[in-house]
């Protein structure tokens, strides 16, 4: 047995961990004012956030659960890319583009923490694309599932420049400019929305009028650099699946990919204009696979309700400890405490998703951490009955225990492992819900093992020592 | 005590359990939400008082033309329309029929499943359980340096299993409990959960073994799970109690994954002591008999 100040170093370091895990876990902000010498002073603290200032280095941060789909409600899209026409060798770098497409126009919108993901399945290349806060699906999927091909083409004898302007400004939605721009001759430069890496609103330097800006990768700037510089004057046409959304004429030649479109746009239009451009900047064409929209309110009822059912059921365990485990019950309580405050905790720093299963998986290793002290007690009181000193049967029912809670605790751990799926093996599950839940639990059962061994342990040494086996704990 | 003597009793009480679950999944199977058999779900919530049959809503759906498969209240003035599979215009539409029937409603949730994604859960769901199983068997065999601890502790998972699928196809007859994603989720938990108890116990034998190595199997594991009772019963009740909570007062969206927890949770302790050891036993004598 390790001696008493051992112990004592240890539960120090326990303590401190302990109450920084409980400064992130448990959001608290309090104000006290009083008076002092007639005057009145505040003081106040708030836990949750970080924020401070060491010698210049400023370190700021506020802890927050990240919440699940289903519990802050929005919309969960599941896309197919049509990888068809695709190069296999290619395919997975289009996927990738395709994310980031779509990642750039909900980002446009203004979407907080969206996440879109790839996901490949045999054959199938997807895109899995969360919205929280969306729950108006039409407007999701506006956002992610148009497929759209984006082509600039040349018009090679353009009408009357009358017609041209009258078209420019009428703007995109007019059906009539597809009908006046049938007698052009209409040359692709093989220039698409392949190439294209942003469109954004921009304001003109001297008029202050709102214009569409157009980036190129480097592969773009090349043909643009070359069709501009060959064809000043001419218009370059922008057709969106076919229709011509824009008809620029080319004033200058534009050699460093960054090309202007101006027109007499409102700040409105514009923005609409380069979000379709940015739409039409999608690769691959894309298909709706599955959509799941979840209204905020079912969901915050459940939660409120589950943690409501969470906190009572812990209640009752710790009841049941302490009735059937008298003193020792009161330590195990005790090390649940620190249990769930270094869960929470960790959920915060590493940005665990909290999903109703999530939650679940939460409760259920609470129960398991339960375990591994129940596991220890029953060694101890056996050892007890064998009449063995208190001293040793603690120590004998610790290492016995151990043994056991450490096969069983190893298998539900690989179980976790085959739910998280942390190297994407296609074969297996890649739902955020199954995995919210595998994380939860392998978090718990790795934590539950540490404050169930470490912490009672410790704790029942130091017990020990200062009632000196005289009583009997 | 000699729980163990007549270990195949035990055989019998848990076919008991289990050829009711057997006779209804192999009759009616169980009943699939749209996570595997595809097609859409549409959760509203209205303020008319339209009475409990809802057949308004029903009304409304079939005179769109759209594929009904089931109206379900989910709760006060709230339902679950199923139905084939429909694309966002087609809800919309839905939405505007039912709300001329029956008044204004809140959309509570909208999903909508493809075909290709629902066989694909079904098949990554068995992946998933097979290579449970597998490591299962080869750490348990490690472990205990003994492959028929392996096979036994996975025999008695599969039991576990088993008896949730038969609960929830008998659920899927009696109360129109769906099975969904979440479902597949509680059978790896029970998988996890069966084990990690048998482990527990097969542990005692272990130790038991190496202190007295003259002693006959049987005594051993009289001896094992008489001395681990103690703890899987505390065990279960507080993991229980949790899950009862949960079941009892958590949301409604959480409440089936709560009963087939509560459900593993149950036979899964059973299972350590009265199935996966009398399999042991079993083994045991027919070995001895070969020999």
């Amino acid at each position: 047995m390790p001696n008493i100040a051992q112990t004592k170093k240890r539960l120090f370091w326990l303590g401190l961990l302990f109450l920084l895990s409980a400064f992130i876990a448990f959001p608290v902000e309090k104000k006290f004012s009083f008076n002092l010498l007639g005057q009145t002073r505040e003081l106040g603290f708030k836990t949750g956030s970080l924020n401070l200032d060491i010698f210049g280095l400023k370190l700021s941060r506020d802890f927050q659960f990240k919440q699940g789909l289903d519990i802050r409600g929005g919309t969960q899209v599941i896309l197919e890319a049509d990888m068809s026409t695709v190069e296999e060798l290619d395919r997975p770098e289009a996927l990738a583009a395709a994310a980031a497409v779509i990642s750039r126009r909900v980002d446009f919108y203004g979407i907080a923490e969206p996440s879109v993901q790839t996901a490949r399945f045999g054959e199938s290349y997807r895109l899995i694309v969360e919205l929280p806060g969306v729950d108006d699906q039409t407007q999701a999927l506006d956002l992610v599932g148009q497929t759209a091909q984006l082509e600039f083409v040349l018009l090679k004898q353009p009408p009357a420049e009358q017609t041209v302007q009258e078209v420019t400004r009428q703007g995109p939605e007019d059906a009539s400019v597809s009908a006046e721009t049938q007698n052009v001759v209409l040359e692709p430069i093989g220039l698409g929305g392949k190439q294209l890496k942003r469109a954004n609103l921009a304001f003109d330097q001297q008029t202050g009028a709102p214009t569409v800006q157009l980036e190129f990768d480097a592969d773009g700037r090349k043909i643009f650099a070359d069709v501009t510089q060959k064809n000043t004057g001419e218009i370059l046409g922008i057709f969106l699946d076919g229709s011509p959304l824009m008809l620029p004429r080319i004033s200058t030649p534009i050699l460093d990919g960054l090309a202007v479109i101006t027109g007499q746009f409102s700040v409105e239009e514009a923005k609409k204009l380069s979000v379709q451009l940015n739409a039409g900047a999608l690769p691959v064409p894309i298909k709706v696979l599955e959509q799941r929209i979840i209204g905020a309110s079912l969901g915050q009822n459940s939660v409120e309700k589950s943690i409501k059912a969470g906190l009572i059921g812990l209640g009752i365990v710790s009841l049941f400890m302490l009735v059937i485990y008298g003193k020792k019950g009161l330590l195990a309580d005790f090390a649940l405490i620190v249990y769930a405050s270094l869960t929470l905790a960790l959920y915060k720093i590493i940005g665990v998703t909290m999903t109703l299963p999530g939650i679940a998986g939460l409760i259920l290793s609470i129960g398991m951490a339960v375990d591994a002290n129940i596991l220890i007690f029953e060694r101890i009181k056996e050892e007890l009955r064998k009449d063995k000193p208190l001293v040793i049967a603690m120590e004998l029912g610790f290492g016995k225990a151990w043994d056991s809670i450490k096969d069983a605790n190893v298998a539900t751990i690989l179980t976790a492992l085959v739910l998280i799926n942390p190297a994407n093996f296609t074969f297996l599950n890649t739902s955020g819900l199954v995995r919210g839940f595998g994380v939860t639990l392998l978090i718990g059962v790795v934590l539950g093992l540490f404050t169930g061994v470490v912490v009672t342990r410790n704790l029942v040494r130091f017990l020990l020592h200062t009632h000196a086996n005289k009583e009997k704990l | 005590m000699k729980l163990l003597n007549h270990y195949r009793v035990f055989f019998i009480v848990s076919l008991f359990f289990l050829l009711p679950g057997i006779y209804s999944l192999l009759k009616h199977g169980l009943l699939l939400g749209i996570d595997f058999t595809g097609g859409s779900l549409l959760e509203v919530k209205y303020e008319s008082n339209i009475g409990p049959d809802q057949l308004e809503l029903k009304q409304a759906v079939e005179e769109k033309n759209y594929s009904l498969v089931s109206i379900q209240s989910s709760g006060q003035n709230q339902a679950i329309i199923r139905t084939g599979h429909i694309d966002n215009q087609q809800k919309d539409e839905l939405i505007q029929a039912l709300e001329t029937k029956i008044g204004k409603l809140t959309v509570l949730r909208f999903e909508t499943v493809g075909p290709s994604l629902s066989k694909e859960l079904l098949e990554k769901t068995l992946v998933a359980t097979g290579l449970v199983a597998l490591i299962i068997t080869i750490y348990v065999w490690r472990q205990f340096k003994d492959l028929k601890f392996g096979v036994c502790a996975v025999f008695a998972m599969f039991h576990d299993s088993l008896i949730l699928l038969g609960s929830f196809s008998l659920l899927g007859v009696f109360f129109k409990i769906e099975v969904d994603v979440l479902f597949v989720t509680a059978i790896l938990t029970t998988l996890s959960f069966s084990i990690h108890d048998t482990i527990v116990v097969f542990d005692r034998i272990r130790e038991l073994r190496r202190q007295q190595p003259r002693l006959e199997m049987i005594k051993l594991a009289n001896i094992a799970v008489l001395e681990t009772l103690n703890r899987s019963v505390n065990n279960s009740v507080t993991i229980i109690l949790m899950l009862l909570a949960l079941f009892l007062l958590g949301g409604e969206s959480i409440r089936h994954f709560a009963l087939a927890l509560l459900i593993g949770a149950v036979t899964g302790t059973y299972s350590s002591p009265f199935v996966a050891v009398p399999l042991v036993l079993e083994w045991d004598r027919w070995k001895r008999k070969i020999k």
